[in-house]
């Protein structure tokens, strides 16, 4: 790469998105599609739409849903196979309402019930700097959900019930900082697809919005201001600086969280980075209330302890402290009293990774050690870290842990 | 024939500490960069699972993050009156294969050599007269100052986070630090280990003796540290698998822990492993390096053209690879001339048990570097004058491990297997410690690599020949040394002590160390060196090979301190050789 293109491109990293729209672009208007690119990232397109060792943005991707699989489309401007034949309205009608150039419905896995809130002007940025991308060719199964849900007319009805189209309202009794993290975070950033449960139709409860959801057995957590299962620990600059850095001094980002990251908010200015923060503390707070620690006497506290020392304390050490950038801390942790202990037990037993960011490259492991502990020691040991150290949740059962085990490794439940 | 690939900017031979350091700081610049390692890949979070980290049937016993003789050997002989044999089985020392090399499986020592030892010749002449140089020495001044390499030890301290106490900050002796030594710009980026009951017993003893122990410098780190290219480490936990292991807690300095991931990150950068460089490609003329010619793991030949070649290899083989490329006049000492292969030189080991009846020194609780030494009798620390040698020693009471199938020391006089034996190991284990001594050796004319005439490896080029042995100024120095490091572990309180002397000749069997020095040396003077002052080849200006082979003769530490200085110190003359190419110093 040639010094020229690596400036340019931290350039365009350091564009804030607070440009204003303006006129649709063109491919010739660099300052558009700077701002596109910039736009892709905020939205984390890549991650849904390039496929394992695939091609960016060239699709093929099994997102995993309830109802079965669905492959995420080529987005690259091929015009077989991708979006090339696509006019900016066409991308628009996508992106805001659902619906492909011929009218046919998309399902919400593409998360248009968020994205309906971004402006034309930012969708306009965004095509143009699709239209930049290098074609691909790479044809994508389109109907792979089994009956009755490949029947895409079906989602003209669940449009009418969970999907409000509409761009994004400010809030004009709050700030222009607070209104432009909702805009990013309700919008483009569509966090809720993750972080809130769905309903028994996939969409989105709004009742529930930002306490937290069980997406590919990670738990993605409560991000709501809750002081103990969400963010009401972090200040304004602790969330920044997790998605600058993929890390704070309360967490490390693994998981989906830590593409999300890599991919995404780690190259996003800083002021956007900022006003998500701030619209995260401000919104408000919803949690589940903390349930009474187990005593440490219980036979499940005690098994767990012993687990843990042997297995555990050398590096997240006795106190549960953890070791700063390395080794998250247990102590007061909201991952280890999410209501689901989802990415307690699945880490334990299939391990993970933090995100590598250019702050912090290092991208420690947490070693797999499902080859060594039950699922009684794992319930035991997740028990124990989840009522420790001040830290209050329910207890784990071994049924819990089995049931995720065989989900993760792909063994049958009852084997 | 090989295939001619895109050309670089940098080649680099080797993915180890220097290779890692190098492409790192280069590839920051923009170059395009291209790291060849003949070994495997290796990092942390793939390879060293804590659950298998500390295996160490696999690690210590099958040496399997090492280099199979099978990849490569060498012949070795004690003297060059004999033939030499392949060494078919590591043992006297255990080079790395795979990135990390032995950065990877190194006990984490990290010494700055004293200001005496980079002028020793001129000091040793100076003070005692020409009468002390040993017979058949080629002792040589370095060509730089410790003064001079300050700013490089400092800066590869604080990307490795070493742990230790300062002795001396800008010429004001620091209590509890070596007042020995050179005098060092500030503190250690992280506190010394704690250390263990033996250390205690030592600090107290020496400290009586009138002598000055200290915690010695250590990379594997007592804090949580992030470093300066923002990789993290984390506290070691004494776990007591590190020489010969990979560290799975990121507790060891290593290229894994402190610079492979940043490197990994620049989008100029390129590994590419199970690639043996075979030769650097010179231009018609032999004064430019092409490039290099390289076989992968699938046996196909591949010629990479570059601008810059980084030599980066373990010392013995950067040796090697020059005198396989024509690089510099291999040495020949019938004559005395020529310069590659000259001045090799390894390390001595001597020292005392110590076996108490009433002591609890839990070795297992352990780490590589963990250890109290004194340099009292180090470099020219003490008196020569009485003794006729040159050259000293540290002298450290350390446990680096009490691992169960390797760690069994029985007092003198207990059978080799059997009931008896097993008794004296249960009852020994804990009652047992260690004093003692690695110290410098001298280069000489006839301690030496060249080419074998007669074996050769896979690729049908030939072995490297290592003429060496330990000659009389050596073991003056050495069994001085056990002595010394007996009376210390007497004043510790043991109850008897078993002297060790300096193994001679030296053998290529037991395990000693892996500290082998020169034969690509540095210097002033172009007829007694391969590189000049910048680690750059006299004869081909665009290579330059760093590590260990370019020290002129060792010192009584480990190496690694002073390879990791050399780096920094070249790399600075490298950026300036990429704004003006051509020789740094006037041959």
């Amino acid at each position: 790469m040639s010094r020229t293109v690596v400036r340019l491109r931290h350039l365009i990293l350091l564009l804030p998105l607070f440009a204003a729209g303006g006129a649709a672009a063109g491919p010739d208007n660099y300052v558009d599609i700077a701002r596109g690119k910039a736009l892709t990232i905020a939205g984390d397109c890549v991650a849904c739409h390039t496929a394992p060792r695939g091609q960016p943005f060239a699709g093929g991707l099994a997102l995993q849903t309830p109802f079965g699989e669905i492959m995420a489309p080529n987005i690259t401007p091929d015009n077989t196979t991708g979006i090339g034949s696509w006019s900016a309205d066409d991308f628009a009608r996508a992106m805001q309402d659902g619906r492909r150039p011929d009218g046919s419905h998309l399902y919400p896995a593409f998360p248009y019930p968020y994205y309906t809130k971004v402006e034309r002007g930012d969708l306009d940025a965004i095509y143009a700097y699709l239209r930049t991308l290098q074609p691909v060719e790479n044809r994508v199964e389109r109907d792979t959900l089994p009956f009755p849900f490949n029947v895409r007319l079906l989602m003209k009805g669940w449009n009418t019930l969970f999907f409000t189209p509409g761009a994004f309202k400010p809030d004009p009794a709050r700030s222009a900082e607070f209104n432009r993290g909702a805009y990013l975070v309700e919008g483009l950033g569509h966090c809720g697809a993750c972080h809130t449960p769905f309903n028994a139709f996939g969409a989105s409860r709004n009742d529930k919005y930002l306490e937290g959801n069980q997406i590919d057995n990670w738990t993605a957590l409560n991000i709501t201001d809750d002081a103990r299962v969400g963010l009401g620990k972090w200040s304004v600059e602790d969330i920044a600086q997790y998605l600058k850095t993929g890390q704070n001094g309360f967490s490390l980002a693994s998981g989906p969280m830590k593409d999300v990251v890599e991919n995404s908010t780690s190259k996003m200015a800083a002021a956007d980075l900022k006003a998500i923060a701030v619209y995260l503390k401000e919104r408000g707070a919803a949690g589940v209330p903390a349930s009474t620690p187990l005593a440490a006497s219980d036979p499940r506290m005690q098994a767990g302890e012993a687990i843990y020392v042997d297995t555990c304390a050398a590096c997240h050490m006795r106190s549960g402290e953890g070791v700063a950038h390395l080794f998250p801390k247990l102590a007061g942790s909201a991952v280890a009293t999410q209501q689901d202990p989802a990415t307690l037990i699945r880490i334990i037993i299939a391990g993970g990774r933090a995100a590598a960011t250019d702050g912090f490259p290092t991208s420690p492991a947490m070693p797999s050690l499902g080859y060594r502990l039950s699922d009684s020691q794992v319930a035991a040991v997740v028990t124990y870290v989840r009522n420790s150290w001040g830290n209050a949740a329910a207890p784990v059962t071994e049924a819990t842990v089995k049931a995720l085990r065989a989900r993760i490794t792909g063994a049958a439940a009852g084997d | 024939m090989a295939r001619r690939l895109p050309r670089k900017d940098v080649v680099i031979v080797g993915l180890g500490w220097t290779g890692s350091i190098v492409a790192y700081e280069l590839a920051r610049l923009g170059l395009d960069v291209v790291a060849l390692e003949r070994g495997p890949w290796r990092d942390t979070a793939s390879d060293f699972n804590i659950g298998t980290a500390p295996d160490e049937l696999r690690y210590a016993v099958r040496h399997d993050i090492f280099l199979r003789p099978k990849q490569e050997t060498l012949t070795m002989r004690n003297d060059p009156s004999q033939t030499a044999l392949p060494i078919r089985k590591w043992g006297s020392f255990l080079p790395g294969n795979g990135v990390g090399g032995a950065g990877l499986h190194w006990n984490g020592q990290t010494w700055r050599f004293l200001p005496d030892d980079f002028r020793i010749r001129s000091h040793m002449i100076e003070r005692y007269g020409a009468g002390i140089m040993p017979e058949g020495n080629q002792i040589q001044d370095w060509p730089v100052s410790y003064d001079e390499l300050e700013p490089h030890y400092d800066r590869f301290e604080q990307v490795a986070g070493i742990s230790g106490k300062a002795g001396n900050i800008k010429g004001t002796i620091q209590p509890g630090g070596n007042p020995f030594e050179g005098a060092r710009a500030r503190e250690y980026p992280t506190p010394p280990l704690k250390q263990g009951y033996a250390q205690s017993l030592f600090t107290k003893a020496a400290t009586g003796m009138g002598l000055h122990p200290f915690p010695r410098p250590s990379g594997n780190i007592s804090a949580a540290y992030t470093n300066p290219y923002g990789c993290s480490m984390a506290p070691c936990t004494y776990c007591g698998f590190c020489e010969w292991f990979g560290c799975a807690n990121y507790s060891k300095s290593s290229p894994q822990t402190c610079v492979l991931p940043a490197l990994v990150r620049e989008p100029t950068f390129e590994a590419r492993t199970d690639c043996e460089v075979t030769k650097v490609n010179l231009s018609a003329d032999g004064k430019m390096a092409t490039g290099v010619t390289y076989v992968d793991a699938a046996g196909e030949e591949w010629e990479q053209p570059g601008d810059l070649v980084l030599v980066c290899a373990f010392s013995l083989f950067n040796v090697r690879l020059l005198l396989l490329s024509g690089i510099g006049k291999p040495y020949d000492p019938a004559t005395g001339e020529g310069v590659v292969g000259r001045n090799y030189a390894y390390q001595t080991g001597s020292g005392a048990s110590a076996f108490f009846e009433d002591a609890k020194f839990n070795p297992f609780a352990a780490a590589g570097s963990l250890g109290v030494a004194l340099d009292d009798y180090n470099s020219d620390n003490f008196d020569h004058g009485p003794h006729g040698f040159v050259g000293g020693a540290s002298i450290t009471s350390a446990h680096t491990n009490g691992r169960p199938i390797r760690y069994h020391p029985v007092p003198p006089g207990t059978p080799a297997w059997g009931s008896a034996w097993k008794k004296a190991v249960k009852d020994t284990y804990q009652r047992v410690t260690y004093v003692g001594a690695q110290g410098s050796v001298m280069s000489y004319r006839n301690n030496y690599l060249d080419l074998d005439p007669t074996y050769k490896d896979p690729l049908g080029r030939p072995l490297m020949r290592m003429t060496f042995d330990y000659q009389p100024n050596e073991q003056k120095m050495a069994n001085w040394m056990a002595e010394r490091c007996q009376e210390i572990a007497k004043a510790m309180g043991a109850n008897s002590t078993r002297l060790s002397r300096l193994g001679v000749p030296w053998s290529v069997v037991p395990y000693q160390t892996t500290h082998n020095t020169g034969g690509a040396v540095m210097g002033s003077d172009p007829n007694t060196s391969v590189l000049n002052r910048y680690l750059q080849s006299w004869d081909v200006s665009n290579v330059f090979v760093m590590g260990a082979s370019a020290f002129p003769q060792n010192a009584g530490y480990n190496p690694t301190g002073t390879v990791g200085a050399l780096t920094y110190w070249s790399l600075e003359a490298i950026f300036k050789y990429l704004k003006s190419p051509g020789a740094l110093v006037p041959r």
